[in-house]
């Protein structure tokens, strides 16, 4: 989803206030701007420091390798595990597909039944659907509608097949939390492992791979403030081992698990981005949390007929998916166009369907259409939120005067009885 | 994806937002699409039954920046037309005048659908308007 950014067809009264810079970031689920302290941490790997990492003869090569062992210690002790359990990937879509595809090639022994859930990430579904191909089982248990998956339909799904639990922690559309800490309890009981794709969660939340009993988390660098192309996967050591088959050969770098030369720069930052967000995190998700309280607050007090899409209670702190009846998605992004957001209106989306997220929550398409997701982040201000919630209830009144729909539902009609005459 | 900006300026500017009296035996509605489908497009002429000129156009509708570009565009190009001149309106012109990429033809299609609808209800509320234009007048 782009967003023409310069002003060209902006019509607004509004004036940013001082300070507010357009145009206004603010979908941080789909990616993050590296932080300035990141960055700083990385320099010298892209410039002076450039070995590497796995020459073991020389000081350029011992050098490297230094930068990545101090990522790997940064990224353990975020989520509660110890450096040896971090693999380093191109990212998290990598880290999903070594996961679940390592995981059913090893145990395939073992049995061929593999439990997700609708609403996850195509990295994970997509995976499971090639797996499938290969004759692989799996479930995809439904969500109820506030997004979260059912503890009994987990229980019930799991059988003497079962050889892989893979469930979101977060998800990067609704911000929805799953309950992963009963998950993992339940995997741990039946002794099948559990995967968790925890690219929204980790830095965000409290993440704890042994409190919450997890085998494998899927880790990604460009969402927690630190660089594009790197990512990681905990592969847990002890209690139990976990074995993975490696997906890439070529000189079994990364115990075995991941060959290839390493993205030192990359790891570096992102190892300094997992210990930035250990270190602010109590404060950050504050401060967020209160920027998207008070964008939600302006955005119902002042707009009818608008709904929030998934749990309010089970949610990251700085995310929040709204729905605007009666107005669609792509022409709100449009009349709010120095400010980037993202839609589940099927006309932002590459295929034309809209979001299946919103779908698998019960949303029916015509509100899918019509909703926006924001995602707060560590660079936004308040005076940026207050800027971008008079723009959104501005522009929703404007498309709401342009809107048939409104205009039906204003005198009364119910539109769910109109018989319409689809394309 | 980036707009033409002939339909920045419809969707900034739309022309002729609003509604006629749906009651009226000179206004012919169309209503088009579908909620679920993310495109609806209402689209109203006001005919002078003698002459058959569109004299007044107005549209509403729910869907993406080319969808209500295309409308918009729609009752532009409907007034002033008799209401024959103006189901000679194609999807491609529309297309062609807003520079709609690919994956927005179908939005000209809506509005090319939406006039065809509109007038098709208007003429089928002037039935003898159709045939003989002079009985029109005494019909009103």
């Amino acid at each position: 989803m782009s967003t023409n950014g310069n002003g060209n067809g902006r019509e607004t009264n509004l004036t940013p206030p001082p300070g507010v810079k357009l145009p206004i970031y603010m979908d941080n689920h789909a990616t993050t701007p590296v932080d300035p302290r990141v960055l700083e941490a990385m320099m010298p790997y892209l410039t002076s420091v450039f070995g590497n990492a796995a020459s073991r003869n020389h000081q350029f090569g011992w050098e490297a390798e230094e930068g990545v062992e101090r990522g790997r210690d940064q990224i353990a002790k975020l989520i509660g595990a110890t450096s040896k359990e971090i693999v380093f990937t191109s990212g998290a879509t990598e880290s999903d597909n070594l996961a679940i595809k390592g995981v059913a090639e090893m145990y395939r022994e073992k049995g061929n039944h593999i439990i997700t859930q609708v609403t996850e990430h195509k990295a994970v579904l997509d995976t499971c659907k090639r797996l499938e191909k290969y004759g692989y089982r799996v479930t995809y248990l439904p969500v109820q509608k506030d997004g979260l998956i059912d503890l009994d339909d987990l229980k019930r799904a799991i059988d003497d097949k079962t050889i892989l639990v893979t469930i979101m922690a977060a998800n990067n559309e609704i911000g929805v939390l799953q309950p992963i800490r009963e998950i993992g309890k339940i995997c741990r009981e039946k002794g099948v492992l559990f995967h968790t794709d925890a690219v929204q969660a980790v830095g965000k939340v409290p993440f704890d791979v042994n409190k919450d009993n997890i085998d494998l988390a899927s880790i990604s660098g460009h969402k927690i403030y630190g660089p594009k192309g790197v990512g990681a996967l905990y592969v847990r050591r002890k209690n139990p081992r976990v074995q993975l088959a490696a997906q890439i050969d070529g000189g079994g770098h990364e115990r075995g698990m991941r060959s290839g030369t390493l993205n030192v720069p990359g790891i570096v930052g992102l190892g300094a981005a997992c210990e930035i967000c250990m270190l602010d995190m109590p404060e950050e998700s504050k401060k967020l949390q209160a920027l998207r309280d008070r964008l939600k607050d302006k955005i119902l007090n002042n707009l009818d007929e608008v709904f929030i899409n998934g749990s309010w209670e089970h949610r990251l702190p700085q995310s929040l998916n709204i729905s605007f009846a009666y107005v669609e998605g792509e022409s709100l992004l449009m009349g709010i166009n120095d400010i980037a957001v993202s839609s589940g209106s099927a006309c932002t989306s590459a295929t034309l369907e809209p979001s299946y997220v919103l779908k698998a929550l019960g949303t029916g398409d015509d509100l899918a259409h019509s909703s926006i997701r924001f995602g707060i982040g560590r660079f936004n201000t308040q005076a940026e939120v207050d800027y971008i919630g008079d723009r959104v209830v501005e522009t929703v009144k404007k498309l709401r005067e342009l809107s048939p729909l409104y205009e039906m539902a204003k005198e009364g009609i119910d539109l769910k009885s109109v018989v319409w005459s689809a394309e | 994806m980036a707009y033409s900006d002939k339909v920045l300026d419809h969707y900034t500017n739309p022309r002729n937002v609003g509604s006629l009296d749906k009651s009226s035996t000179d206004v012919g509605t169309g209503l088009v699409g579908a909620p679920e489908c993310g495109d609806v497009m209402k689209l109203q002429i006001k005919v002078n039954p003698e002459t058959q000129v569109i004299e007044d156009a107005k549209f509403k509708t729910f869907g993406c920046g080319s969808a209500i570009a295309s409308s918009s565009l729609a009752t532009e190009w409907v007034k002033g037309r008799t209401v024959d001149e103006a189901l000679a309106i194609k999807n491609t012109d529309i297309v062609k005048e807003l520079s709609l990429p690919p994956v927005k033809i179908h939005c000209s299609v809506l509005a090319e659908d939406a006039i065809r609808a509109a007038i098709g209800d208007w003429k089928k509320k002037n039935v003898s308007a159709k045939e003989v234009p002079v009985e029109a007048k005494a019909g009103d």
